[in-house]
């Protein structure tokens, strides 16, 4: 596969890991943001191979993982309504609320239905005109402006049974809270490759500005991500903190100006609350009220029961970074792939799933 | 986040478009990327495509290696 | 009365019923014991003796009944008769049940009954007692079936998935992930165009010339529902032995490849219906290996790893770039995800 296959090649991986080796002399700690990016280094054992005075750790940027149990279990609550059929990405499946999962719902007699692209949802809806359509529209940046589209197209084609329910959280945000709560010793951030290809790289400029701290935008290749952490590595020695755009393929500074712009004019932004991270201002994104017709929560309000982090569970410290998936009691014991009992055991980037299921042999 | 995969796009009508990697072919959108052309390479997320892959770039990235192996190798002739 | 679809009055055991039987599951599977029409096929055991029967059970509730490269009845013969492959027994005769949702269209019922006895001819096998029954609409989703399958052990034949040995040889007769995308790319909301069929196909040929080829086989496996990567974790658990795999050496065809990163799924976890993971004594590596590159369904075979006593039911993989990672057991479904 092209532009695929070029980025795994042992050779190039082997000569680049010699690099990072020769480069790095003081200990550093970087974090990868993007869960994308814990699950490829986890799937290729980047970890193993890198030198050990390189040590990453996984952020807080799976958007599974952060959603909060309310908005969760007013996604479940929404699929069980009569004449609703919930359309989502597989990712959001098997994620526990307090009362079960999605999966245990359609089991149940709720009609959920994974979705590949939010083009599906729309075929749905239009194929199913005597129900209601609700997309569970999870994810950061990179994913809205698809929602954004989705919405659009509905309006113009005056789609009476299409709804959605914007959980969209904003990265940046995200990251400011890690840093200003200053839990973790970090040398540098590697950036999310994806979210980056449509805000830009010049949305990070506040990292150096602010915060003196470097930051690398990467792709999620092996080849893309060393290249990240070689840039951090680099500019750590030699005591620079600017942004590195690693992933000139994709990336521009200015990012993808029609899709921000849908965001823009589809969703306004406002505070919502993170799993593990409370409540962060300008965070998330709602629909604005132009758009009214197509909010799931306003034309379907369930009634959903203040939840409880389910106890002992430490997802909430292992996306701030404070902890590692083996600090969790319930790692491994209660909390399994099987059994999952946070989101950060379900979710496909899920520092936990990682950690069990590419764990070093 | 976030899965997307390069893509080629083979045809392209208004916003929609058809994308091929690996001798699949899949219905997309192209709504983000207007400047996307027939044969241009681009990045799918979730059935939309989010970025044009520049091509230049690319072979940079990729020739990268050497003049990186060859600026530490001057580096650690100078000492510095 | 001809219908074009399914009535509930078809499985009623009456007059309709009798004329289900005759014009689509007689005319297509015809043979001497089916004709017969008792309760149940008698046959001679062949002389001398079998020194072991082999018998198998299976249902099969996959949709859409028809995908790339196949259907539900396909899926059904095969299946049954691979089942009956992996323990070296020659297959012989199936029993098919089928329960059919009302408002079935009849002329898919007839493609799929002329599609098991097609398979049935290709297998060498024959279909020779059967069951109908129809539900309420909704009450199936238009078909299952469910199968039984004998065969007969010759002498000397000993393959288990407890008799996995450490310095046995792991070979896979050919390419991974074909089956579950082909059905996949079918599945509403989730539309591509995947170019390649499924590879459902009988392996009963394919296992003959392996056991002729000499040298101990200890186990087979076909890498049904959860793909390779859990059959692999059953056989470490079942022999107590541990099986590291080398990613460079797992065939995998480029079409899978590119939607498996597209849909963001390992082929290691993807089900396949015609490929088959062989354990054997290392002697026996070249003799095998070469007897099932002649086949049909053995071109691609390649050696994927070995078998070690380090630690006990564990699987692990080396990756590209030479790091070890274990390889679990499939949790649940493999899901797209865009994340």
């Amino acid at each position: 596969m092209k532009y695929v296959d070029e980025y795994r090649s042992p050779e190039s991986i082997g000569r680049l890991l010699a690099l990072i080796g020769r480069r790095s002399r003081n200990p550093v700690r970087l974090m990868e943001f993007c869960g994308g990016h814990t699950h490829a280094i986890f799937r290729f054992g980047l970890r193993q191979l890198l030198p050990p005075t390189v040590s990453l750790l996984a952020g807080p940027g799976c958007p599974v993982c952060v959603t909060s149990q309310p908005d969760l279990d007013r996604a479940i609550a929404l699929s069980r309504v009569r004449g609703i059929t919930l359309t989502t990405f597989g990712d959001m499946l098997r994620v526990p609320g307090s009362t079960g999962t999605l999966q245990e719902a359609r089991a149940e007699g709720a009609d959920v239905r994974v979705v590949y692209s939010t083009l599906d949802a729309l075929s749905i809806a239009r194929d199913n005109a005597d129900r209601e359509i609700v997309f569970l529209a999870v994810g950061f940046e990179t994913t809205a402006p698809s929602v954004a589209a989705a919405v659009l197209t509905a309006e113009d084609e005056g789609l009476k049974n299409f709804s959605i329910l914007s959980l969209h959280k904003l990265t940046p945000p995200a990251m400011r809270a890690i840093l200003d709560a200053g839990e973790v010793a970090l040398s540098g951030i590697l950036g999310p490759g994806h979210v980056t290809t449509i805000v830009g790289s010049d949305a990070w400029d506040f990292l150096s500005r602010e915060y003196g701290m470097p930051c690398a935008v990467a792709g999620f290749e092996p080849l893309d991500i060393l290249m990240g952490v070689y840039a951090l590595v680099d500019g750590i020695e030699s005591g620079s903190s600017e942004v590195v755009n690693a992933y000139r393929r994709n990336v521009r500074r200015e990012g993808n100006l029609q899709a921000r712009q849908a965001i823009d004019r589809v969703f306004c932004v406002r505070a919502t609350e993170w799993r593990g991270l409370g409540t962060l201002p300008a965070s998330g994104l709602f629909l604005r009220d132009a758009f009214c017709g197509f909010d799931a929560a306003s034309r379907f309000p369930v009634r959903v029961e203040p939840a409880e982090e389910p106890k002992g569970c430490l997802c909430g410290d292992v996306l701030r970074g404070r902890a590692q998936p083996p600090d969790c009691p319930l790692f491994g014991r209660t909390c399994s792939p099987q059994h999952p009992i946070g989101p950060c055991m379900v979710s496909g980037e899920g520092a936990c799933a990682a950690h069990i299921r590419y764990r070093e042999g | 986040m976030c899965l997307a995969v390069p893509t080629k796009v083979v045809r392209i009508v208004e916003d929609e478009a058809e994308a091929e990697i690996g001798g699949l072919f899949r219905r997309i959108s192209v709504a983000f990327t207007p400047e996307a052309r027939v044969g241009d390479y681009v990045l799918i997320h979730a059935g939309f495509a989010i970025s044009v892959l520049d091509e230049n770039s690319a072979r940079e990235s990729l020739g990268l290696l050497e003049e990186m192996e060859a600026g530490l190798g001057a580096q650690k002739e100078t000492g510095s | 009365m001809f219908s074009d679809t399914i009535l509930l009055a078809h499985g009623s055991g009456g007059r309709m019923t009798h004329d289900l039987i005759g014009e689509v599951f007689h005319r297509h599977l015809g043979n001497s014991l089916l004709a017969a029409q008792d309760d149940a096929a008698v046959w001679v055991l062949s002389s001398p003796g079998p020194e072991r029967i082999a018998l198998t059970t299976d249902s099969y509730v996959v949709s859409p009944i028809f995908f790339p490269g196949g259907d539900i009845g396909r899926l059904a013969v095969c299946g049954t008769v691979n089942d009956l492959a992996m323990v070296g027994a020659t297959p012989l005769y199936l029993t098919a049940g089928f329960i059919l949702e009302e408002g079935l269209p009849r002329a898919d019922l007839e493609r799929v009954v002329a599609s098991m006895a097609a398979a049935g001819r290709q297998a060498g096998v024959k279909i020779v007692a059967g069951d109908t029954k129809v539900v309420e609409r909704g009450g199936a989703d238009l078909m299952f079936i469910t199968t039984a399958g004998v065969g007969e052990v010759p002498k000397g034949v000993c393959i288990s998935g407890a008799n996995v040995q450490p310095g046995d040889v792991a070979i896979l007769s050919g390419p991974v992930g074909v089956h579950g995308l082909a059905v996949m790319s079918r599945r509403e909301g989730l539309e591509f165009s995947f170019p390649l069929q499924s590879d459902c196909a009988p392996l009963n040929g394919l296992v003959s010339e392996m056991l002729k080829a000499g040298g101990p086989i200890h186990c087979l496996r076909d890498p049904t529902r959860g793909g390779l990567a859990t059959t692999l974790n059953e056989i470490a658990g079942q022999s107590r032995v541990e099986i590291e795999i080398d990613e460079v050496c797992i065939p995998v065809s480029e079409e899978v490849r590119a939607a498996c990163e597209m849909l963001g799924l390992d082929p290691l976890y993807v089900a396949n219906e015609g490929k088959l993971v062989a354990f054997v004594a290392p002697d026996a590596e070249r003799p095998v290996l070469e007897a099932m590159r002649r086949q049909r369904y053995g071109q691609q075979a390649a050696v994927i790893g070995r078998v070690t006593c380090a630690h006990p039911g564990r699987v692990v993989m080396k990756t590209l770039f030479g790091a070890h990672r274990i390889l679990d057991m499939l949790t649940g479904e493999q899901l797209p995800r865009i994340c």
